[in-house]
């Protein structure tokens, strides 16, 4: 992980969002603003179309009084915060244990060959970006992809070529499991508890 | 008090000392590289790990609060096996690139290592390499070689003020830089390459040029500004290659500025090895007699009154004391030190030094700073203040705003509002009531204004008004920016009408010969008229209308007396000798006063130095901060016009000969100023 490059136009808080910034800081005591940043930047991660530049760090720095090079370190240290530009869809596909043994690699080989990209690049169109992410805590739901937050489970290939092409033409697909499943029911139905039922 | 059994022995410590301070006070030695006396406390390197009884695994003896019964061991199978432990981890990211590395010889990784580590690496898999971070004309990096202590990081955040500094990233993709690769912009950037324990921070400027094993050492004093740091030179054959710091906790702790660390390299560009003469108009070389022989002529059937000199801002009082004596000899007393035309009075000492002393600002709770900008002007004070501000020192400050890095309630840039605080008209007065030790710092910006004399009386009237001078605390300070003003204060060196007055004499041909000693701060085109003598060792302004030079011994080539602003009294050493025919600047005037007729008393060190001490019987008593009697000094308070402040110093590079000279200072003073752009390629170095 390198340092972040000068980059990015002027950023600036919304007013939404600095009324919403200044209810997070009033949540610590006075002089530790600073311990609002991680909030603050995931906010102005979403503002700034999904990723942190260098004017958007700046700015979270000044408006918690920090030294920006405090704030960048919080920035690069956790891999949720993004340094460099994202497509408009940022998909990230978990590949850890439980997922891979439940068929993320097909998952994955699906969502490439469909998108055209490897992990951490952005379609040319600026459309979408793949990621891999480690355990994303849904393995009773194997293999996951998370898009906008949602959480898409149970995929294949097939079904998340499904919701890239639904994101494409510009639907946002059903989340959830994409078979027939109830939640983290069990899968066809209930396997206990049956009588009476 | 806890009581520890520590290899058991007892020993009992502070309250909030940790584990490894007490080790430290059985006299035990525990390994470490985050740990810093003058930092806070990381615990992140793991090196310090001793056993604690009743502990499941050893614990960082740095970090822990010593307790109460508590036993520890410090040579226990446990605690040499934590320590391989560790010191395997810590070599398995480090290139081993010791042949080629400039802490070779005095680096602790590898001091520690052979002392702690194992013999042998069990390592076979590919080492992480770290692309080289841009931080600056002084400090050269290879971060490869860093592992993590992070000290760095803290001195900036810490002590120098100026948090650029931080680490990014996380785990094996975890590296140190300054935010965006920006060059460190802090006088004090050249400490972080003393604190690296490993060769990730190396000095640029002395890159690849010597072993320490070389260097002959050679304790020392600083004159770059009056502060009077200890340092240390280091020099192989007859070439000054470094400026280290030395601990002197009452003056410089263990820092020093980037000047008094870097101009070094200054000594040896345009310097005076030679004596010259103005023949037709035209400088050429000459040898001393001819050059004496000159002087001589000029000087026969002068009358005294025509004769003046001016002391520069480096000279040493062995060499003001012969030029003053021999200035008598020839019938004249008016010989200058304040260059800069600073309406000092050298009558009464408690008015031209820093009484409250270096060290005493901690204990001061309120500072106003009237005319000065002690960052620029006198760093390792200010580095002292801002300390004290995180202990709870309120600062104030009248004159010119600037980053002093910390905290500072601006009243604004008038010296009228110093008068409103003496009416008590101005909230600052209440402040300055209230406070239980206040502080006041008068610069030389006050004191070079028209009205600096009144200004003086004015600071003065404050002091005196609102307690600043009580039976054991004087809070009564002046700022000095060049280290031979005190001293020359001291041999009363003042004239009437100052330098002023010489100058305009001179451009009037009253005044027919001048003697300038390492004088280059003044304006040099009014001295036209007049015979010049310039004796110095550097080739700057003064010798632009000189008429004879005579080639002198720069702070490094002699050894001295020199008064820092706080009127402590400190010996430098002679580390090397001048170049050329350069000499030292008293055995010049000794030799050149056989010539004139008037020999002067001395015929070496030891009987100057006896001279120096009958005058003035405080300088036997080096080292030490005296108390100055508090008396009448400066002029009437009235006199003190309104208006903002010039400060002295405008580039805190360029402020004397030496660091004129420096091409390293050339290249710090074009960063501030923006124009770095000649950045190295980088690549990883190992």
């Amino acid at each position: 992980m390198s340092a972040a490059v000068k980059n990015g136009g002027d950023f600036a808080f919304t007013a939404a969002n600095k009324k919403w910034a200044a209810g997070q800081i009033a949540k610590y005591p006075e002089g530790r603003q600073a311990s609002a940043v991680m909030p603050l930047l995931t906010r102005a991660q979403d503002q700034n179309a999904g990723w942190l530049s260098t004017p958007a760090i700046e700015h979270v720095a000044e408006f918690l009084g920090m030294a920006a090079i405090r704030v960048l370190e919080v920035a690069t240290f956790y891999s949720m915060y993004r340094l460099s530009p994202v497509g408009k869809h940022v998909i990230e596909i978990c590949t850890t244990t439980p997922c891979w043994l439940r068929g993320s690699d097909a998952v994955v080989a699906a969502a490439k060959e469909e998108l055209g990209i490897d992990f951490g690049e952005t379609t040319s169109d600026g459309e979408f970006t793949l990621l891999e992410v480690e355990c994303a805590g849904a393995c009773v739901n194997a293999p996951v992809c998370a898009i906008h937050r949602k959480y898409y489970e149970d995929l294949d290939g097939d079904s998340i070529r499904a919701i890239i092409q639904s994101l494409r033409s510009g639907k946002e697909p059903d989340a959830g499991p994409q078979i027939e499943r109830q939640k983290s029911a069990p899968v066809g139905g209930p396997t206990t508890l049956t009588e009476g039922a | 008090m806890p009581t520890l059994t520590i290899n058991g022995k007892e020993v009992t410590v502070e309250p909030g000392s940790t584990v490894m301070q007490a080790c430290e006070a059985v006299g035990i030695e525990i390994p470490r590289f985050c740990y810093h006396e003058r930092l806070s406390i990381a615990g992140n390197c793991r090196m310090c790990l001793v056993e604690m009884e009743k502990s499941p695994k050893p614990i960082a003896s740095c970090a822990m609060p010593a307790g109460d019964g508590m036993v520890i061991h410090t040579e226990s199978e446990e605690v040499k096996r934590a320590r391989e432990g560790v010191m395997e981890f810590l070599l398995i990211n480090h290139p081993l690139d010791c042949p080629i590395c400039d802490q070779g010889g005095e680096c602790d990784l590898q001091d520690q290592a052979t002392a702690y580590g194992r013999g042998l690496s069990r390592y076979q898999e590919n080492k992480r390499a770290v692309r080289e971070k841009y931080m600056g004309p002084l400090i050269k990096t290879v971060m490869t070689r860093c592992i993590h202590c992070t000290r760095c990081v803290r001195f900036a955040e810490e002590i120098a003020g100026v948090p650029t500094l931080g680490a990014v990233g996380r785990g094996e993709g975890l590296e140190i830089t300054t935010y965006l690769e920006k060059a460190l912009q802090s006088e004090l950037s050249g400490n972080i390459i003393d604190l690296c324990p490993v060769g990730a921070l190396t000095s640029k400027p002395y890159a690849f040029t010597a072993r320490s094993w070389e260097l002959k050492k050679t304790e020392s004093v600083d004159v770059m500004d009056a502060v009077g740091s200890a340092i240390r030179i280091d020099a192989r054959g007859n070439e000054v290659m470094r400026v280290l710091p030395r601990l002197n906790e009452e003056v410089n702790e263990e820092w020093i500025s980037d000047k008094t660390r870097f101009a070094c390299d200054g000594l040896k560009y345009k310097r005076l090895d030679r004596p010259w003469v103005r023949r037709e108009g035209k400088l050429v070389e000459a040898g001393w007699d001819e050059a004496f022989e000159s002087i001589a002529a000029v000087l026969k059937d002068l009358p005294g009154e025509a004769l003046a000199a001016i002391v520069g801002d480096l000279a040493d009082m062995e060499a003001m004391l012969a030029l003053k004596d021999l200035l008598g000899a020839l019938g004249s007393a008016r010989i200058e030190c304040r260059q800069d035309g600073a309406a000092l009075d050298a009558g009464c000492r408690a008015g031209y030094i820093f009484n409250s002393t270096i060290a005493g600002i901690e204990e001061a709770d309120y500072c106003l700073l009237v005319g000065t900008n002690p960052r620029h002007e006198a760093t390792i004070i200010n580095a002292r203040l801002r300390k004290a501000t995180l202990a709870g020192l309120k600062v104030a400050r009248i004159g010119p705003p600037d980053d002093l890095t910390y905290r500072v309630e601006d009243l604004g840039d008038d010296a009228g509002l110093l008068k409103q605080i003496l009416d008590g008209t101005h909230p600052a007065a209440e402040a300055l009531q209230r406070a239980e030790k206040p502080m006041l710092i008068l610069g030389q910006g006050a004191l070079t204004r028209a009205d600096g004399a009144a200004m003086l009386g004015l600071a003065r009237a404050v002091a005196d008004k609102y307690g600043l001078i009580t039976g054991d605390w004087n809070g009564f300070n002046i700022l000095h920016t060049a280290a031979s003003r005190v001293g020359g204060l001291d041999l009363g060196l003042t004239t009437e009408g100052g330098v002023e007055a010489i100058l305009s004499d001179a451009a009037k041909g009253k005044t027919r010969a001048v003697f300038l000693l390492g004088a280059d701060e003044v304006d040099m085109s009014r001295l036209k008229k007049a015979f010049v003598v310039y004796m110095g060792s550097h080739g700057d302004a003064g010798v632009s209308e000189a008429d004879i030079i005579l080639p002198a011994a720069a702070y490094t080539e002699k050894p001295g007396t020199y008064v820092n602003t706080e009127g402590r009294v400190q010996r430098a050493q002679k580390a090397i000798f001048p170049p050329g025919d350069a000499r030292e600047d008293w055995t010049i005037l000794r030799a050149l006063s056989d010539k004139l007729g008037v020999t002067l008393p001395y015929d070496d060190l030891a009987a100057l130095r006896a001279k120096l001490a009958e005058l003035l019987p405080h300088l036997e008593e080096t080292d030490t901060a005296p108390q100055a009697a508090w008396g009448a000094f400066g002029g009437d308070s009235k006199g003190a016009k309104k208006g903002g402040f010039a400060l002295p110093v405008e580039d805190f590079y360029q402020t004397n000969p030496v660091a004129r000279a420096s091409r390293t200072m050339a290249q710090c003073s074009a960063m501030m100023r923006g124009e770095d752009e000649d950045r190295e390629g980088t690549g990883t170095d190992g």
